[in-house]
């Protein structure tokens, strides 16, 4: 994956929502280079300022878009996605939570086959800090993002805004924050984001947060494992019992795989540092960044 | 959701997969009577969990009487915290060979993959550490399926002593019932070749992927729900994902991940969480039952509370859980920590209507809490 920047032009599918279009005059607020957006039954209008069109299709034969995020319920959003996969975008940010399973597969196979980048879904979106954002980060909040070298990656929005603005209290701030999203299945998985944000300029330090469940934390721990920038990792759900779904359709511990244990001992063995809470990534941060 | 034998082998049969005559039986004279139309057979607890063997929840039986003692045996045994309800009476087979094969979703893969052994009958996961070369697999591309050919590709060279059409042909439809009812595992375990040469499936375990429920209304009424206690259960019905735990400081968060940290910030400090109760996604305006819930989980001491907003709105999360508490008015104390999107309209309302400040972060309002819970001061 690579970090969606102010030069992307970015196509937001179900612009006319409620949410797509209160998060969509966020992103314009904030510097997203928003160029259209898409309602089947709305196009030929002008909506937050931009064009709508039928279908993506339609808006990249209308002057085109690079990346499009989708505010679209769980069983529209296969069509929508094919849409743009099918019209060329390059990045999709998927949203929404509850999609079945077998419909994100298949457009996981349609993305690759096409080449395009896939965040989510059941993400929160991504900010470049300083630049832009896509989805529903609170990246207008100063106390929550502020430039600066620290590269965040999150499977959960709430607890990766809560790291950001941990890291903001003490002093920095961030390059980027890649969400990448609470499902079992995603397109950009941590390991992904990891190297996305390893080789983002300016990055000097990456904090990750990941969750029981599945084994994308041990895949990530290979990747840390090599790189020079030191890496802090906080994993949600130690406290949580075996065998439930703890919100996150991802965050289940199923006998011995996807455990708490696993996953720090990875990370340990890969030399992250790994926080006993979110508060102590501060502490981390200053032993490593200050000069 | 999973679902059990009983309602998951129709599935197999519908896709034309052979299963064993079978009936369900309630009672020890339903058994029996079952029994008598069926002839010897299996008797099996019908509960949706693995292991039912190991816990004695199936036994053979020769004749209908035999078949009503087992059931009076099975029925009402609790096996791994499931109450035996119901028992299939099922044909007895003559097994000549057990295989393994299941599909299920691949997070590494980002699709399908069809699984098959021929170690049948043990515990797959301990044949995939063991003898990892014994469990074949294929990936498989979901916009194209899974076809004969690549069913026969995946057990080319073993030995299945002339069944290989017929174990390639149970895999294809194997598959076709996968798709068609968005399973997220499906499961026969043991696949059997009997003396006669007839490939059957045994057994069936089905999982549903919750997010599909809604797409799947003629199947996902025979599933077997997740047992939950009543405030679970109000909670699922109020939209909002509840889960009951067995410690004293309660907890209310918005998100996921924030909800699990807050228990993990809760245990770190010494305390033990009382509940999992998230009201982020599209529950995020649910404050006052939410707050109810955890209220009404006896034992609670103190409570908790963490905001970060992010599409959830601290001052709509506040305003519900603010209402709640002047209307319930507990005598409880609580702790916050409010962060993110509407944190500072959030924490102006909680100084004007509770007369509180937060507290810098949720390490000291967990602390806090914790502290408060043991009987101590803050």
């Amino acid at each position: 994956m690579r970090v969606i920047r102010n030069t992307h032009r970015v196509l937001i599918q179900g612009i006319t929502g409620k949410q797509g279009t209160y998060w969509t005059e966020r992103m314009q607020a904030y510097g997203t280079n928003v160029v259209g957006g898409v309602n089947p039954k709305k196009a030929g209008i002008v909506h937050c300022g931009v064009p709508v069109h039928a279908s993506a299709k339609d808006a990249m034969a209308a002057g085109g878009f690079d990346a499009s995020v989708l505010f679209i319920p769980p069983l529209g959003v296969k069509d929508a996605a094919l849409d743009a996969i099918e019209a060329g975008a390059k990045h999709l940010c998927i949203l929404t939570e509850h999609i079945p399973v077998q419909d994100v597969m298949y457009v996981m196979a349609a993305a690759r086959d096409a080449g395009t980048h896939v965040t989510g879904p059941n993400t929160a979106g991504s900010v470049t800090v300083g630049e832009c954002f896509t989805g529903f980060m609170p990246a207008f909040n100063e106390r929550i993002f502020k430039p600066g070298p620290v590269g965040v990656l999150s499977r959960s929005g709430s607890l990766g805004t809560l790291m950001c603005q941990n890291i903001v209290s003490a002093g920095f701030g961030q390059t980027a924050f890649v969400g990448i999203g609470g499902d079992p299945i995603i397109g950009t998985t941590t390991r992904d984001a990891l190297e996305a944000l390893d080789t983002f300029d300016g990055t000097r330090a990456v904090t990750m947060v990941g969750e029981i469940g599945g084994s994308m934390e041990e895949d990530a721990a290979e990747y840390a494992a090599g790189m020079d920038k030191p890496v802090f990792a906080f994993i949600a759900g130690g406290a949580a019992p075996p065998g439930k779904k703890m919100g996150h359709a991802g965050a289940i511990v199923m006998g011995d795989k996807g455990t708490y244990a696993s996953k720090k001992k990875a990370l340990e063995e890969a030399g992250v540092t790994v926080l006993d809470t979110p508060s102590q990534v501060g502490e981390g941060l200053k032993a490593v960044l200050s000069d | 959701m999973n679902f059990e034998e009983y309602a998951a082998k129709p599935l197999l049969a519908e896709a034309g997969i052979a299963v064993p005559r079978s009936q369900l039986a309630e009672t020890p004279a339903e058994a029996e009577q079952a029994a008598g139309e069926i002839g010897p057979c299996v008797v099996k607890a019908q509960v949706p969990t693995g292991k039912r063997g190991k816990a004695g929840g199936i036994k053979l039986a020769a004749t209908p009487a035999e078949a009503r003692n087992a059931a009076e045996a099975i029925l009402g045994m609790e096996i791994a915290g499931h109450e035996v309800g119901r028992v299939l009476i099922e044909e007895q087979s003559t097994i000549a060979r057990e295989f393994y094969a299941a599909i299920l979703n691949d997070p590494a893969t980002k699709g399908p993959v069809v699984m098959f052994s021929t170690e049948g009958g043990m515990d797959i996961e301990e044949v995939a550490a063991e003898t990892p070369d014994k469990l074949k697999q294929a990936a498989v591309d979901i916009r194209t399926g899974f076809d004969g050919a690549r069913a026969s590709g995946l057990i080319a060279g073993l030995d299945l002593d002339g069944s290989e059409d017929a174990v390639a042909e149970t895999l294809v439809r194997l598959y076709l019932a996968y798709a068609a009812n968005d399973a997220e595992l499906l499961e026969i375990n043991p696949l059997v070749v009997t003396e006669a040469g007839a490939v059957i499936a045994l057994d069936c375990k089905y999982v549903m992927d919750d997010s599909a429920i809604k797409r799947q209304p003629d199947t996902a009424p025979k599933g077997a729900p997740e047992k939950l206690t009543k405030l679970e259960a109000r909670g699922e019905a109020a939209g909002i994902k509840y889960i009951e735990l067995d410690g004293d400081v309660g907890v209310l968060a918005n998100g996921a991940g924030l909800t699990m940290t807050t228990m993990d910030v809760v245990r770190h400090h010494g305390g033990h969480p009382a509940n999992f109760c998230e009201i982020g996604g599209e529950a995020y305006t649910k404050g006052k039952v939410a707050l109810e819930m955890v209220l009404e989980k006896p034992g609670v001491k103190s409570l908790v509370v963490n905001f970060c907003g992010a599409f959830a709105r601290c001052e709509v999360m506040m305003e519900g859980l603010l209402n709640a508490w002047e209307e319930l008015t507990p005598d409880l104390p609580v702790f916050f920590s409010i962060a993110g999107t509407g944190d500072e309209e959030a924490i102006a309302m909680l100084k004007d209507r509770l007369g509180l400040d937060p507290y810098p972060d949720m390490d000291a309002a967990c602390r806090a809490a914790v502290r408060a819970a043991a009987g101590e001061g803050a």
